[in-house]
């Protein structure tokens, strides 16, 4: 029966790792309908983590990062072509092919894209990369393998950052540009922030805060780019590592909550439309995806997190194909992690989502650490560098709102614990979109700017 | 009985064969403290709480009334089982850095063959008797030769240093009621002893690499530095000692619980790729490691209303956590198909089991053989007899009796 929630028609738009969990989880739940992936890449599902990391060492070639199957998922691929559109009266997906799929309940999950160079010219200039996609990492690794004079890296996020890492392990001559006063510091405040410059600048990157890049110079070819400050460097590569956009442009006249922050959702990942009228038949999850988190004061929450992605594609897939007091909130701490410069980062909760920050653990000096930190005298996040056993301990207090700074007594405390504003730039600050955004409340800025589509 | 004298119970040997009703019984009681000041802690998600919670030292020398491993010792500092960051931190680092990734990524995965090959010998051994000892015949010398081959130390010494690990483990052993003081002073000369041996063969090594760890351990130097001398010798004890103390334990309870579970057996003879997650049941329903006897909350801390002082013994009952319906359905049913499961068996935290992925690999190669080979095995004692340690629990010997034993 159709409308039933074990049977009926689902199509998946994304065919990344939260579509991919996502189809894995319904058939798991016993959806036995039809299923259908829409994927804009033409390869199947595939890990992004280790692009910036392995692929661009040169340890794994880029079209090694396939996503192992959790299980046979019964399942029409259709892979190679974008969604265009969505008529939610229709029901139906639109694609780039000039075909159309039609559900009963569609789950979107087309994540975010590489925010480009702003200057067209310029970034279509030979040796100018942007990385994303496993072709993206492909085609810098190729370029890093022919040995550059020197990489340009604009911007100091965990992208950023990671890339200028796998450049200096390969002995490559790095420049990092970064607008903010650090790198890393949009998403971790300003303590680990100098921790980050001073070991960027250890493992021999030119680092340049507080500037950004004017111009990439180049006939053809990149061979330089000038700074805001007046000065310029040569360079033949140069990677744009400004954050991310959400996919959410094929979504603009389908009456959706969708817009250049993702699209809003409701707990159980169920759509709201642009009146903030939830849904019950379209659902998000993934990076695409904005919903409300009740430990950061239900602001609604963008995260661009592998973790996220598996852990809310289960609770959309799930909530997809059970009745309404069967439904699970999706209500997982946010935790991701980074590798760079030797060092093994890990954060849980929202560093964003604070007023100071205390070194807990460990020591700024041997690099070794676990940061809290609190908002009006909660824990609110922490952050470990090369000590990510300790995180479990410190989500928990994060989970029961547990008091800032928190309780005396770990091993290994220094001796001073008096804890220090965090630092938190206003994402305007940067020249990245941090990882991690609060969004406020509003489900669709265009609440107030309604205009019928013509 | 009185919540009071549990862990008396509990280590009294004659539970040995079955300490599981009196872990239902702590559970129920929540956190208990024992007529000697000490604390026990038998419910999953506490032990696993306390198990990250960093205010929970593993070095003894925190305890309000240090004991005599803590403190006697004559100079020989613990291993990083028994300390605290940042030291503990640093030692595991370096001793991790010739055993598993990120710098040696493929140590374990190499020994599949020649830990096959052991079992395939072990098996050999079977010719002609009618009747085995899995401990004896198998379950012990695979884990023994195993662990000589990783680490480079002569099997043929093997006599002698286990009377060392037999009186170490002797010395550690936590029941109450007796004087631990003569057993504890033995176990810190016997750990001695086998440091200064260690250290020898790790010394012949010095400027002549080889393929092992004590190797490594002399002459490899990282950005965290070398291990000195006195570290070398109480890292390599201890992964000596836990190298062959604990998956001798995990093999013998894996046969004896599939004899136990005919039917599984079976299942799993006709259905060898099982064995992954069976293993991991293993390490659930009979955990070599039933406690972890050494911990001491360097902060007043509260667990399920009860407030366990700063300095206070601290025992966490992994083998209760691992039975706890709250955390497992039907947990004490054996299921080796189970989902979910992520057990205490290997600890968790900071300290959770540093040969974790070779005794997995050791145990799912051992008993994937074994049930292959045997044909009708039969227990010829149900009990077994089990060895005198509460903590590294296991039968001392399991007897079986099979038509194709010696075929």
């Amino acid at each position: 029966m159709r409308g039933e929630p074990r049977d009926g028609r689902i199509v998946i738009v994304g065919a990344s790792l939260a579509g991919l969990r996502a189809a894995e989880k319904l058939r798991a739940e016993g959806f036995a309908g039809s299923l259908t992936l829409v994927g804009e890449e033409p390869q199947p599902p595939y890990d992004r983590p280790p692009l910036s990391k392995q692929v661009l060492l040169g340890k794994v070639p880029a079209e090694n990062t396939g996503l192992p199957q959790r299980r046979e998922v019964d399942a029409e691929w259709r892979l190679g072509v974008r969604a265009t559109g969505l008529d939610p009266f229709g029901k139906r997906v639109l694609l780039a092919d000039g075909e159309e799929v039609s559900f009963d309940r569609l789950l979107i999950a087309t994540g975010t894209r590489a925010r480009p160079w702003p200057n067209p010219a310029e970034a279509a200039l030979d040796g100018v990369f942007t990385l994303r996609t496993s072709d993206d990492a492909g085609r810098l690794a190729e370029r890093l393998d022919a040995g550059p004079r020197r990489v340009l890296v604009i911007g100091a996020g965990f992208t950023g950052s990671e890339i200028a890492s796998a450049c200096r392990e390969r002995g490559l001559e790095v420049t990092v540009a970064e607008r903010g006063p650090a790198p890393l510091v949009g998403a971790l405040g300003g303590t680990l922030g100098t921790l980050a410059t001073r070991l960027q600048r250890a493992h021999g990157v030119d680092l340049r805060c507080g500037v950004t890049v004017t111009a990439l110079e180049g006939n053809g070819r990149l061979t330089g780019a000038q700074f805001s400050d007046g000065t310029r460097i040569d360079a033949d590569v140069a990677v744009v590592a400004l954050g991310a956009v959400r996919n959410t442009e094929w979504l603009a006249e389908s009456g959706l909550a969708a817009g250049p922050r993702g699209v809003t959702c409701d707990a159980g990942c169920r759509a709201f439309d642009m009146y903030g009228i939830v849904t019950d038949d379209i659902f998000a999850a993934g990076d695409v995806a904005r919903f409300p988190h009740p430990l950061f004061e239900y602001q609604l929450l963008s995260l661009e997190h592998w973790g996220n992605a598996v852990a809310q594609a289960e609770v959309a897939a799930h909530n997809m194909v059970n009745p309404g007091p069967r439904r699970r909130p999706h209500l997982t701490v946010p935790a991701f992690w980074s590798s760079q410069f030797g060092l093994n980062i890990k954060s849980v909760g929202v560093p964003t989502f604070s007023d100071q920050v205390v070194i807990a653990q460990g020591s700024l000096k041997d690099a070794r650490l676990v940061a809290v930190y609190g908002y009006r005298g909660r824990v609110t996040a922490a952050v470990s560098v090369n000590q990510a056993k300790w995180l479990e301990y410190y989500q928990r207090l994060i989970e029961t709102a547990a008091p800032f700074p928190p309780a005396p007594g770990a091993a290994d405390r220094p001796e001073s614990l008096v804890p220090v504003p965090s630092d938190v730039p206003d994402p305007k600050m940067l020249s990245h979109g941090p990882t991690v955004a609060l969004t406020g409340h509003l489900p669709d800025r265009r609440l107030t700017v309604v205009q019928p589509a013509r | 009985m009185a919540a009071d004298t549990l862990f008396r119970r509990i280590t009294d040997y004659a539970h040995r064969a079955d300490p599981y009703p009196l872990y239902a019984e702590l559970r129920e009681a929540g956190v208990v403290r024992q007529e000697d000041g000490s604390y026990l802690v038998g419910t999953y998600h506490e032990i696993a709480a306390l198990l990250h919670d960093p205010r929970i030292s593993s070095d003894r020398r925190n305890r309000a009334v240090p004991d005599e491993t803590a403190a006697g010792e004559q100079g020989v500092p613990p291993s990083f089982i028994g300390l605290d960051d940042p030291e503990h931190h640093r030692l595991r680092r370096l001793a991790m850095r010739s055993f598993g990734p990120p710098h040696t990524p493929g140590r374990i995965d190499a020994m599949e063959g020649e830990i096959t090959r052991i079992v395939k010998d072990l098996i050999a051994g079977f010719e002609g008797k009618k009747r085995i000892d899995i401990v004896d015949d198998f379950a012990y010398p695979l884990p023994v030769t195993v662990i000589c081959r990783l680490l480079g130390v002569p099997t043929e010494d093997e006599p002698r240093f286990r009377l060392w690990s037999d009186t170490i483990v002797a010395g550690f052993d936590p029941t109450p009621g007796e004087d631990p003081a003569e057993r504890q002073r033995a176990g810190s000369e016997a750990r001695k002893a086998m440091g200064l041996y260690l250290g020898e063969l790790a010394e012949k090594r010095r400027n002549r690499p080889s393929d092992d760890m004590l190797s490594a351990f002399i002459n490899n130097e990282g950005p965290d530095g070398r291990l000195t001398q006195l570290e070398i010798m109480t890292t390599a004890v201890l992964l000596l000692i836990a190298g062959h103390e604990t998956t001798v334990n995990l093999i013998t309870n894996g046969i004896l619980t599939l004899l136990r579970h005919p039917d599984e057996l079976d299942r799993l003879r006709s259905e060898p790729p099982l064995m992954p997650k069976a293993v991991e049941e293993l390490l659930r329903y009979e955990p070599p490691v039933q406690m972890l006897p050494q911990r001491t909350p360097l902060a007043d801390i509260e667990v399920l209303g009860v407030t366990i002082p700063k300095g206070a013994p601290l025992i966490l009952m992994l083998a209760s956590g691992n039975r706890d319906p709250q955390r497992f359905r039907d947990p004490d049913r054996f299921d080796p198909t189970r989902e979910d499961n992520q057990h205490l068996g290997f600890g968790s935290g900071m300290h959770s089991c540093f040969g974790a992925p070779l005794a997995r690999m050791e145990t799912q190669l051992a008993l994937t053989a074994l049930i292959q080979h045997l044909d009708k095995p039969r227990l010829v004692e149900d009990p077994p007899p089990y060895r005198r340690s509460p903590v590294l629990r296991g039968p001392r010997h399991l007897l079986i009796e099979d038509d194709r034993a010696g075929a």
